[in-house]
């Protein structure tokens, strides 16, 4: 599983690290940017869900899986 | 509270002052969802009150046909020649303009920056607890939630926190006292300012490790903020920072003294905070914000027009079942939850990693402290109106 954050949706919630902080980063702004290359670590897929799904902007999308 | 007649019509004489209002405004946003879901009142010169989460979404995406120039409903709008900036940058400020003044303070206020005020902020919630153990029952308001932020964003400005009281006198005028005349209104704008004036002077004599002076060196399109900039964003910062967050952590301590299961579950399972956290914040929204509309429009049917307010109720949009499941409903472990408590947008409340934080340890230390407390006298709980809701007076049983 892929995660992506659109960085012209994103205002820094911060719901994403806060809830999958594995799979998701703050710059020092407080926007949210995916670990990596986005691929979210195996068995964490369910709290990756969570975190695009807490997202108040739906700034997170799901590239793969 | 409020100065106006009394509302008997929610559907075209709103008003958000109104006591019925701040005692317990669900019912009323409730209602006005199924049957007339974009509300008109001819009070303040004109608002509109979007109760449906979609529409208050719109709203707040809209830069283009709604200004934030003013964000705080009453007689007074900012004039026009205020624009870009706005009365309290960049709360009051609109793109393009408002990204650069915005960029200023996220810094400050990122997740990052906001852990390390998090020993300061629990030793002195840890202060706050002492000081009232062994007493039978004290006012969680008044003697805990207020006190909290009052401190935290004393120290980060750089504002005696000898001065207190003063800043709970200013929020509330600005805040709670939207039906005043014009030259009352004034006279306590200028109070504040001439206030902030003097320290402002102060930094700029003998500068500090603090946002004041942070502020005073920054720059905005390659020229130095000026001093009256400056004054209006630590002014902003001032009233945004204390009150919203004093009405979070009183509105969540009241939620828990009013149902004990909800409290034994998080004081056995404090782990379940910070989902917790994010439910009371939906369903206790403490902040609701304003637009003006630019030019006569009509807008999904309503007829809006140049300088009408818009109250933008992110927590009536929390509560809609359009969008949440049994959205009147508290569900402390609700998951997921997509609320809008600090709204939507490009003007996301700048201060909420510093809101959560000290809500958070605010509520961590108070069940660690008093694991079981409830209403005192849930008749005498007190509610401010206006566009921040929290408890003001609220007496709670801590100790036998």
């Amino acid at each position: 599983m892929k995660v992506r954050v659109n960085a012209d949706r994103c205002e820094g919630h911060g719901r994403c690290y806060s809830t999958a902080p594995e799979a998701f980063v703050a710059d020092d702004l407080g926007d949210g940017h995916e670990v990596g290359d986005g691929t979210v670590p195996e068995g964490l897929e369910a709290k990756a869900l969570l975190a695009v799904a807490n997202c108040p902007e739906q700034a997170i999308t799901i590239e793969e899986g | 509270m409020g100065h106006h007649e009394p509302v008997t019509d929610w559907e075209t004489d709103f008003d958000h002052t109104d006591d019925l209002w701040a005692a317990d405004p669900y019912p009323i946003w409730d209602e006005l969802r199924e049957t007339c879901p974009v509300a008109h009142s001819e009070r303040y010169g004109g608002v509109w009150l979007p109760t449906r989460y979609a529409d208050v979404a719109a709203v707040a995406y809209d830069t283009e046909r709604f200004t934030s120039r003013s964000v705080i409903v009453s007689e007074f709008r900012a004039p026009l020649m205020l624009a870009p900036q706005g009365i309290a940058p960049p709360i009051s400020s609109d793109p393009p303009y408002h990204k650069e003044a915005r960029r200023l303070l996220l810094p400050i206020f990122s997740p990052q920056a906001v852990d390390k005020l998090e020993p300061s902020t629990r030793a002195y919630c840890e202060e706050l607890v002492d000081a009232l153990r062994g007493r039978g029952i004290i006012d969680a308001a008044e003697e805990y939630a207020q006190h909290i932020p009052v401190r935290v964003i004393a120290n980060m400005l750089g504002l005696p926190e000898s001065d207190a009281d003063a800043f709970r006198g200013f929020v509330n005028h600005v805040l709670e006292g939207v039906s005043l005349p014009l030259e009352q209104r004034a006279e306590g704008m200028f109070a504040l300012f001439g206030y902030l004036q003097g320290h402002i002077d102060d930094h700029i004599a003998n500068p500090r490790e603090d946002l004041i002076s942070y502020l005073l060196e920054s720059e905005l399109d390659g020229q130095k903020l000026d001093a009256f900039h400056v004054a209006r964003t630590i002014g902003l910062l001032l009233i945004a920072g204390i009150d919203t967050t004093w009405s979070a952590i009183g509105a969540s301590i009241w939620h828990l003294a009013a149902n004990p299961a909800d409290r034994e579950r998080l004081v056995s399972s404090p782990d379940l905070l910070p989902v917790a956290i994010e439910e009371l914040l939906r369903a206790y929204a403490p902040v609701t914000m304003a637009r003006l509309v630019k030019q006569d429009m009509d807008w999904h049917g309503c007829p809006m027009k140049a300088e009408e307010w818009v109250l933008l109720s992110f927590p009536s949009a929390n509560r809609d079942s359009a969008e949440f499941d049994d959205a009147g409903e508290v569900i402390i472990d609700r998951e997921p939850n997509r609320h809008a408590a600090f709204g939507l947008g490009v003007h996301r409340c700048a201060g909420s990693h510093l809101a959560r934080m000290e809500l958070r340890v605010a509520l961590e230390v108070w069940l660690a402290a008093f694991p079981e407390f409830g209403l005192a006298d849930p008749e005498a709980v007190r509610w401010s109106g206006g566009q921040v809701r929290g408890p003001r007076t609220m007496p709670l049983r801590i100790g036998t």
